[in-house]
């Protein structure tokens, strides 16, 4: 525990030493250098996120800096402006910072996706079912669960928290620790509670990959009803339609 | 790059970054469904020209979806593989330094034989020897059992042997290391590991296994294309991608293994 302190605040203070240029110090870097060489630098962020992010877990910035950018920091921003670029326009992927405060990154799929299958995931693999089917609980109950009503609902269809399923091993595991670190759920402590309750919620990864409009759809099938039936749900597909329309 | 990508090619080159490596019939099977699914004129014969497009969005970046032959049978397969690094990167991030060498050694191993395989006993003896940080038995197995779970290795009864995705995105970085110590096939030109070998000593040619399948089919008196020496080896089955999926595996080691039976 003493080596990870020490080597969050060696990071920290690599983070705390980054300052972000001014936009003529951006353009006076720039100038310096040759088309091929900011590309160069582009193409190298690109292949470090993408090797990263196979892990699922954020990429801090200061890792990107320290690895990758190193003696381009004062572009740093133009070189991560390109990249997010190369990402969209090549791959269907956006970069996101997930967490403000620490910069970190995450890909999220920006294609439209089929709703039973989040396509970062192995396409069709069973994980994703699972994992479909608590993001439908949690938004049809308002956006907030605790944690037995998920619980509840993945034994009806016989996957058990307590037992090592066929398919998905440890579930407990998987969808309080696997699925949260990935961002697809959020999974936090309810305070004041006596034993300690949780609860899930979207995480930011299902925020920005998941169309909440073709999830109420699926939902309103199988209960035979119109989407409208369930007017908030509705109302929050719609607007998360408007936001994050694509050209 | 006048001509835009659409989201058909986005969607199959991640389909292909998720998969690591696609069988030819299954990225056929992919290219239609991702033009289906995103409203993209699609026919039948035209993945390459699909494929060509995403490569020219993927050169500046340093990246291509290449296709190249399996070792094993003798099928196509695509990967995306960096163009950028000779060195092992995509490794660097996932395993130790040590494991890394252990790795190098094993290729070291199969680049040395006449066959292009290691034995699992010639690689547990180099781990012993490592510069970097020795590796005990149990450890190394498990090394090696993440490396064939990553699909960098494939083993077959103890045998070690580099897989299609590792000698399509490491060829560059294998030919600057190995330079003359390493032969392309005689027949298709490729880089050759798992190959028989012409028993004429000034010759020496390689041919893949299933490039001498495919070559010698049918051929009463099968002769060197290079020398015109007898080809003394068992003339392999031509799989195809219907077979391969039922072929039983005691058939598929019978042929594998009466090769190297014959190598000594």
């Amino acid at each position: 525990t003493c080596q990870r302190k020490y080597n969050f605040l060696m990071e920290e203070d690599e983070d705390v030493s980054f300052t972000q240029p001014s936009s003529s110090q951006l353009q006076r870097g720039l100038d310096r250098l040759t088309p091929a060489q900011v590309d160069r630098k582009v193409a190298e962020v690109v292949q470090f996120i993408l090797i990263k992010d196979q892990k699922k877990v954020p990429i801090k910035r200061a890792d990107i800096v320290k690895n990758v950018i190193k003696e381009y920091k004062n572009i740093y921003p133009e070189i991560i402006k390109r990249a997010n670029m190369k990402f969209e326009k090549v791959f269907g992927f956006q970069l996101v910072e997930v967490d403000p405060k620490n910069h970190a990154y995450i890909l999220v799929n920006k294609l439209e996706q089929n709703p039973r299958q989040p396509a970062v995931m192995s396409p069709g693999h069973p994980k994703t079912g699972l994992l479909f089917v608590i993001l439908s609980v949690i938004f049809m109950k308002g956006g907030v669960v605790k944690e037995p009503v998920v619980w509840n609902t993945l034994k009806k269809l016989r996957v058990d928290q307590g037992e090592k399923h066929e398919e998905f091993g440890d579930v407990k595991k998987l969808v309080t620790e696997e699925f949260v670190r990935q961002r697809y759920l959020e999974y936090t402590r309810i305070p004041h509670t006596e034993p300690l309750e949780h609860e899930f919620r979207w995480g930011v990864r299902a925020e920005k990959e998941v169309d909440k409009m073709k999830m109420l759809e699926f939902v309103s099938q199988v209960h035979d009803q119109e989407p409208q039936t369930w007017t908030k749900q509705y109302k929050e597909a719609m607007a998360a339609k408007g936001g994050s329309s694509r050209s | 790059m006048a001509v835009t990508l659409f989201d058909s090619h986005r969607r199959f080159l991640q389909t292909i970054m998720c998969n690591g490596i696609m069988e030819g019939s299954k990225a056929k099977a992919v290219h239609r469904h991702c033009c289906e699914v995103y409203h993209t004129p699609y026919t039948d014969d035209s993945l390459d020209e699909f494929i060509d497009l995403i490569n020219s969005y993927l050169q500046p970046l340093f990246m291509q979806i290449r296709k190249g032959m399996s070792e094993d049978d003798g099928l196509q397969y695509y990967t995306l593989v960096n163009m950028a690094e000779t060195d092992i990167t995509r490794m660097s991030s996932d395993y130790a330094d040590n494991e890394l060498e252990l790795f190098r050694k094993t290729m070291d191993l199969i680049v040395d034989s006449e066959n292009g395989t290691a034995s699992s006993t010639d690689v547990l003896n180099c781990a012993d020897s490592l510069q970097t940080k020795k590796m005990k038995k149990k450890e190394t197995e498990q090394v090696l059992s993440r490396l064939v779970q990553d699909k960098w290795l494939n083993e077959k009864h103890g045998e070690y042997t580099l897989s299609t995705r590792c000698i399509m995105e490491m060829e560059q970085y294998i030919r600057n290391i190995y330079q003359d110590l390493v032969k392309s096939c005689a027949i298709c030109h490729n880089i050759a590991f798992q190959s028989q070998m012409c028993c004429n000593p000034s010759c020496g040619i390689k041919i893949h296994i299933p490039c001498a399948a495919r070559y010698y089919k049918g051929r009463v008196d099968p002769r060197c294309p290079a020398c015109s020496k007898f080809w003394p080896h068992e003339i392999p089955a031509i799989r195809t991608s219907s077979q391969v999926s039922t072929l039983s595996p005691p058939v598929a080691s019978a042929i594998s293994t009466s090769q190297s039976r014959r190598m000594r």
